[in-house]
């Protein structure tokens, strides 16, 4: 197949210089020059502005906790679905793919149905005689819908890896004395860093640019950095201004994809 | 007494993740427009849905643009995979970074940069400024769903085929295309879903007037979601569900998961 390869990239090469190449390369000329083109760092210094230093305070710290929030949620599930042994490799992605099919505003929007004051989720702490949950249009409710719609990218790359480690190794582990909590430390913690470090990049980059969760989930009131940018470029046509916040932004992106790199170099903790 | 505990612990993350199903689908019943009060069991909004041409005219563009973006990145992200295999090292090192880029991006990012060369070029903004975007996402899911099965090819078929006196194009689709298509299935039903599920990007890059059901979505949720989209989103679901498990219960498949191929 060696002879025709060159001219067989041609496609996707020119596709993702224009699409993908050329369009970042935008982003950095419009956030580092102002409406009459010349250079500036205004738009970039901007972000240290008090309006949207909080909004990014704000993002980086909803998104951190619901970060961990996945990750506590989805490492021992990943690790019960490993275990079935079962082969159900195909289903148990599906299980997690098929809520996409309905729409993931609307999907997201029924949770103000299930939060609300005299909503589904209080009715039913009504009748047990619980305390009711006021969450609705505030950050708790906004990090419930982060959990609620990246927990598959958490699930899904740890299955993977947790299902690829060898028994062998650690029954090893076991014949040779460890206990339970030693072979999970010693083996199967250590032998999961790939899909535990692809699942922290999933969940991390939407949940900290995230626009649409906190437009739905957190009233009009709690601004986020992705919202920021979001009218930027929808209200305020301000595109230089919002260029500069979203290259600020795309260093936390890229610090996450060296990171991911470093760890995951043969992408065994993919997604699929 | 364990397995109870690990059944469970499924069974709650499971209700977690399919509770806004539900309750849109009982919402698709609900005969008071008001998302709150339950007003009796009603089809109306099922057959207001067919007179609602809005909504009919953004389901075309959503599954329009679905079909035509995961077809064609379906075919250049295959092609990509067949190219990137005789490459050297390097230039394929390169080659699958520049894949990860759209997949590791924020949407935002990615949905504005498409923004911004779009409009540096010119282009009218509406159903073929969303397609191209929609492309250039779908791609990566193609690449890592096809890249796999190519891995796990053996060379020496192909060049059998040859040997034998098969031209490159036979070769390629009596014995190379066969090996590879789950992955190519995999990687079109995957984009299809990315695409039909897509908000972010396609906020950026459609113009006005063209909606697809997400951005309808969105500008309804100000003045309040219509009924007739929680059961046009039930109908699309049961359907995707009934076909998934017809499927799944098919008994080619079956045969299939029991020779134990992962």
């Amino acid at each position: 197949m060696t002879s025709k390869n060159k001219w067989l990239s041609a496609p996707y090469t020119l596709w993702s210089v224009v699409f993908i190449i050329i369009p970042l390369c935008m982003i950095f000329y419009y956030g580092l020059t102002d409406k009459t083109g010349a250079f500036t760092l205004e738009n970039i210094a901007a972000m240290a502005t008090a309006e949207h230093a909080k909004a990014l305070r704000l993002s980086i710290l909803l998104s951190l906790v619901s970060t961990l929030f996945c990750f506590l949620l989805a490492y021992p599930l990943a690790m019960i679905l490993a275990n079935m042994k079962v082969n159900q490799h195909s289903f148990i992605i599906l299980i997690f793919i098929l809520p996409m099919w309905m729409n993931f505003l609307l999907r997201t929007l029924a949770w103000q149905t299930l939060l609300e004051k005299s909503g589904v989720i209080n009715n039913i702490l009504t009748f047990f005689h619980l305390p009711n949950i006021n969450i609705i249009n505030t950050p708790a409710a906004i990090v419930l819908g982060m959990v609620y719609n990246f927990l598959p990218f958490m699930v899904l790359p740890l299955y993977n890896s947790l299902s690829k480690i060898d028994d062998n190794v650690i029954n090893a582990a076991r014949d040779l004395g460890a206990n339970g909590i030693h072979t999970f430390i010693r083996i199967i913690l250590p032998l999961s860093v790939p899909g535990i470090i692809s699942g922290i990049t999933m969940v991390f980059v939407p949940a900290l640019t995230t626009f649409v969760i906190s437009t739905l989930l957190g009233g009009s009131k709690i601004l986020l950095i992705g919202n920021v940018i979001e009218q930027e470029f929808t209200q305020a046509s301000n595109w230089h201004l919002g260029s500069g916040l979203s290259i600020v932004l795309m260093i936390f992106i890229i610090l996450n994809m060296i990171i991911s790199a470093i760890f995951d170099k043969d992408g065994e903790g993919s997604m699929l | 007494m364990k397995t109870a505990v690990k059944k469970i612990y499924i069974a709650l993350i499971i209700l977690f993740l399919y509770a806004p199903i539900g309750t849109l689908m009982v919402l698709s019943f609900n005969a008071s427009k008001t998302r709150s009060k339950w007003g009796g069991f009603t089809f109306k909004w099922y057959a207001a849905l067919f007179r609602n041409d809005d909504i009919l005219k953004a389901l075309f563009n959503t599954l329009l643009i679905a079909f035509l973006s995961a077809l064609i990145a379906t075919v250049i992200g295959t092609i990509a995979c067949i190219a990137m295999t005789g490459m050297k090292r390097r230039t394929k090192a390169v080659m699958m970074g520049v894949t990860n880029i759209p997949m590791l991006n924020a949407e935002i990012v990615t949905g504005i940069s498409l923004m911004l060369l779009f409009i540096s070029l010119g282009f009218r903004f509406g159903l073929g400024t969303i397609l191209l975007s929609h492309i250039t996402f779908n791609i990566p899911y193609v690449i890592l769903s096809v890249m796999p099965r190519m891995k796990q090819l053996n060379p020496s078929t192909y060049e059998a085929a040859l040997d034998l006196g098969a031209s490159h194009l036979t070769a390629f689709f009596k014995v190379v295309f066969p090996d590879l298509l789950p992955g190519i299935l995999s990687g079109f039903l995957m984009a299809f879903t990315m695409s039909l599920d897509d908000f972010i990007i396609t906020h950026f890059t459609k113009g006005a007037g063209v909606d697809t059901l997400s951005t309808k979505i969105y500008t309804e949720v100000k003045k309040g979601i219509k009924p007739e989209m929680y059961a046009l989103s039930t109908i699309i679901f049961v359907t995707v569900l009934v076909l998934l498990l017809l499927v799944n219960l098919s008994p080619e498949k079956k045969e299939k998961n029991l020779q134990g191929n992962k």
